[in-house]
């Protein structure tokens, strides 16, 4: 059975913060394991954890009439689901769905803003690493807007 | 073997080679420029006339002697006729696919400039083909835009000629010292009336040659331009230079090694096809073209190409630089671009 | 063989594979040329229509030649819906090999079309092979089938964009390429794909330890003869026809990021 600590010191995501962050982290998260087909959030809903992947894939959706649900980002191990816990409204703007077994670090994203607010260390090397991210996040939607692949006849 | 020649030898040098089956080109006067066309005589040689040129000019001029050699940088080279401007390659009908017969004839090449003469060999490395037999017209005058020298060049000629003439006209008559660079031109000029040639006749073309190589307008800087080029691929200065390149590409038709080319297919009303190559430039604005656009839009882009090939990766390529000196591309650009200047410019320093 | 003169080869099968791309089994008619190697690639020519350069996508040992031919432009169209008995004229083999002397962990990195050149390599033996590949979209991956019965290959596919039905990766091919398990030591990459991905895909294995020595990328560039006769594929100091297309990525990388190059 692996434990919060465990199961965050081996992640190239957290690598960046001191033993002691590492296991502050860990205090405020639990490990989950979730079945194909369970939906982790709706859209709309209360954004109030978030959920670093240790295995499985997790797929953020949303509903395009008359298409149906969408798929619009798989995430894998060593990525975190889950932005809108972080900014107001605190509202999910997508929903996730698990498509293979996963096993994920559930984050109390109420209970790590306040250990950001008591230390401020902790909470620039966090932002950084939440930054680093969306960085990553955001340059491969860009890869994917230029339509590399498309027939240019 | 080395004997001395007079227009009398000139041209039965000229006829002998026709003689023997051979296509005689050489320099004409035609249309106020010194082209290249067929030979029937000594006769169709620009006897007196030479050349003024300079960056983005071109004029014949009437000489006061009546030296046939005495002009350079003429709008055509010899890769007219070993790398023709179109050329069939092969055919397709419902019987299969047929390689197109090579119909050019055996040339004989008279007057061909030293610089000319290595772009032969530079060229012929690349594109194949029937050797031509080479009569070279060593340098005794080098045009304005001339810098064979400093491109290791001229204005001696180096290896690749059979016979080998340096002009002279002085108080002794007019005459060509003659001097067979293989065996074959050595039997071709037994064949021709001529005198011995003297240890003085020998004196004087090597002087004449030699007092060439000291008056050249223009040199390349002195440094490695393959490494020049390799570290200058984000300079500034493409930019400079390509406001003021049309990328018309007459340097590259007048350039006597550019040779690529780009294929053409035709078909008749019978359906059967041709496949050819003609001449292209690296300047066009599809020759880079991939997936739907061409790689090399700007004209930085396509003069960058064109001068980093011929001074820099043509030695990746093939061992050797593109450029013999010959000037062509300074002269017929319209813009008048320079490209010893321009390598000057990316040395940083001014041209000497 | 630096001739222009095509070898006679009849089209045996044509495999559709997605709305605009095709496989195409070819058989000498008679004479049949020296044997193609993956990451060679023929000069393929369509009667009166003009000649482009595809590689091979798979290499039988009966000398057959497999290519898979997307429809983009006049001549791969008439490749394209060239049926059972067409004879296309062939010139090749042309180009450098994926280098596979030695190999470990086989790492290869596909982006649309570029699976095709890259697909002769996937039975290669090695310790571990693992296979990602990007599509625009679940329409366009190729050879779907087939991957899907491959045994000793892992294999993780991506679509740029999703739908409906799709209920695998969507994202960048880059994204799954993060977070694989690798070792760096011992993983020699191939990339083939649109020179962008090439070069995000390269960067992001650098940025996990991959030597850049152990990354290899197929270059493209506008060909017209495959035998360094007309100047057209000239990338800086390569002719990629004749030194590439298979570079390896110390070599491509300063190429790839010039401008205009």
């Amino acid at each position: 059975m692996t434990t919060p600590m465990t199961g965050l010191d081996a992640l190239p995501l957290l690598m960046n913060l001191s033993h002691t962050q590492r296991a502050a982290v860990a205090g405020v998260s639990r490990i989950e394991t979730y079945e194909p087909g369970t939906r982790l959030f709706e859209e709309g809903g209360l954004a109030d954890q978030c959920w670093v992947v240790l295995s499985g894939c997790v797929m953020i959706d949303t509903v395009v009439p008359p298409r149906g649900r969408i798929v619009v980002q798989s995430i894998g191990p060593g990525e975190l689901v889950g932005w809108s816990w972080l900014v107001p409204p605190y509202r999910w703007h997508f929903g996730a769905t698990i498509v293979s077994p996963t096993r994920a670090a559930v984050v109390d994203t109420g209970a790590l803003r306040a250990l950001a607010d008591e230390d401020p260390a902790l909470g620039y090397q966090l932002s950084l690493i939440l930054i680093n991210a969306l960085l990553n996040r955001l340059q491969a939607t860009r890869m994917r807007l230029l339509d590399l692949y498309r027939n240019p006849s | 073997m080395d004997v001395v020649l007079d227009l009398g030898g000139l041209d039965a040098l000229i006829r002998v080679l026709r003689d023997d089956g051979r296509v005689v080109v050489g320099p004409v006067l035609r249309d106020a420029a010194i082209t290249l066309a067929e030979l029937g005589s000594a006769a169709d040689l620009p006897s007196g006339w030479g050349v003024e040129t300079g960056p983005g000019h071109y004029r014949v001029r009437e000489r006061e002697d009546a030296a046939v050699f005495g002009h350079s940088a003429g709008p055509q080279s010899w890769k007219r006729f070993l790398h023709p401007p179109r050329k069939a390659l092969i055919s397709s009908d419902s019987t299969g696919f047929h390689p197109v017969e090579d119909t050019a004839p055996d040339y004989a090449f008279l007057g061909v400039r030293p610089c000319d003469l290595a772009a032969i060999a530079k060229l012929r490395q690349i594109v194949g083909g029937k050797a031509p037999f080479v009569v070279a017209a060593q340098c005794t005058e080098p045009g304005e835009v001339c810098f064979c020298a400093s491109m290791g060049c001229g204005p001696a000629a180096g290896p690749g000629h059979d016979i080998a003439l340096t002009e002279r006209i002085d108080a002794d008559g007019h005459r060509f010292l003659a001097t067979s660079g293989t065996e074959e031109g050595a039997a071709v000029l037994a064949r021709v009336p001529a005198r011995a040639a003297s240890p003085d006749d020998r004196a004087l073309a090597a002087g004449d040659v030699e007092a060439a190589t000291r008056r050249m307008g223009r040199a390349m800087p002195e440094l490695d331009l393959r490494d020049l080029l390799a570290a200058n691929r984000d300079s500034a200065h493409w930019e400079a230079v390509a406001e003021r390149c049309l990328t018309c590409g007459n340097c590259t038709m007048v350039c006597p090694t550019c040779f690529c080319v780009s294929v053409e297919d035709t078909t008749d009303l019978d359906g059967n096809a041709e496949r050819a190559q003609r001449w292209a430039s690296c300047f066009e604005i599809d020759f880079s073209y991939l997936h739907g656009g061409a790689v090399r839009t700007s004209g930085a882009a396509r003069y960058r190409q064109w001068m980093t090939h011929k001074l820099g990766t043509w030695h990746d390529q093939f061992g050797t630089s593109g450029c013999v000196g010959c000037g062509r591309c300074i002269a017929w650009c319209p813009a008048g671009i320079d490209i010893t200047e321009e390598a000057a410019a990316l040395a940083g320093g001014e041209q000497p | 063989m630096t001739t222009w003169v095509p070898t006679p080869y009849q089209v045996v099968t044509r495999t559709v594979e997605t709305h605009d791309s095709v496989t195409l089994a070819l058989r000498p008619v008679a004479e049949s040329l020296p044997r193609f190697l993956p990451g060679q690639f023929a000069m393929l020519y369509a009667h009166g229509v003009g000649e482009v350069p595809i590689s091979v996508s798979g290499v039988p040992d009966d000398g057959t030649l497999v290519h898979t031919v997307r429809a983009v432009g006049a001549v791969s169209r008439a490749l394209h819906d060239a049926l059972p008995g067409t004879v296309i004229g062939v010139r090749g083999p042309f180009g450098t090999t994926w280098r596979l002397d030695g190999v470990e962990d086989l790492l290869v990195v596909a982006g649309g079309i570029g699976l095709a050149p890259l697909r002769p390599v996937l039975d290669h033996p090695s310790r571990r092979t693992v296979l990602v590949a990007g599509a625009r979209t679940p329409q366009d991956l190729l050879y779907a089938d087939e991957l899907a019965k491959l045994s000793d290959v892992d294999v993780v596919l991506t679509v740029d964009r999703g739908d409906h039905d799709w209920h695998g990766r969507v994202g960048f091919v880059t994204e799954p390429l993060a977070s694989i398990p690798l070792d760096p030591d011992r993983t020699t990459a191939l990339l083939c794909g649109p020179e962008p991905m090439m070069r995000f895909c390269a960067r992001t294995l650098l940025g996990r330890g991959v030597p850049a020595e152990r990354i290899q990328v197929s270059l493209e560039r506008n060909m017209q003869c495959g035998i360094g006769l007309c100047g057209h594929c000239q990338l800086g100091p390569l002719l990629v026809c004749r030194d590439g297309a298979v570079t390896g990525y110390p070599t491509a990388e300063p190429l790839l990021l010039a401008k205009e190059l």
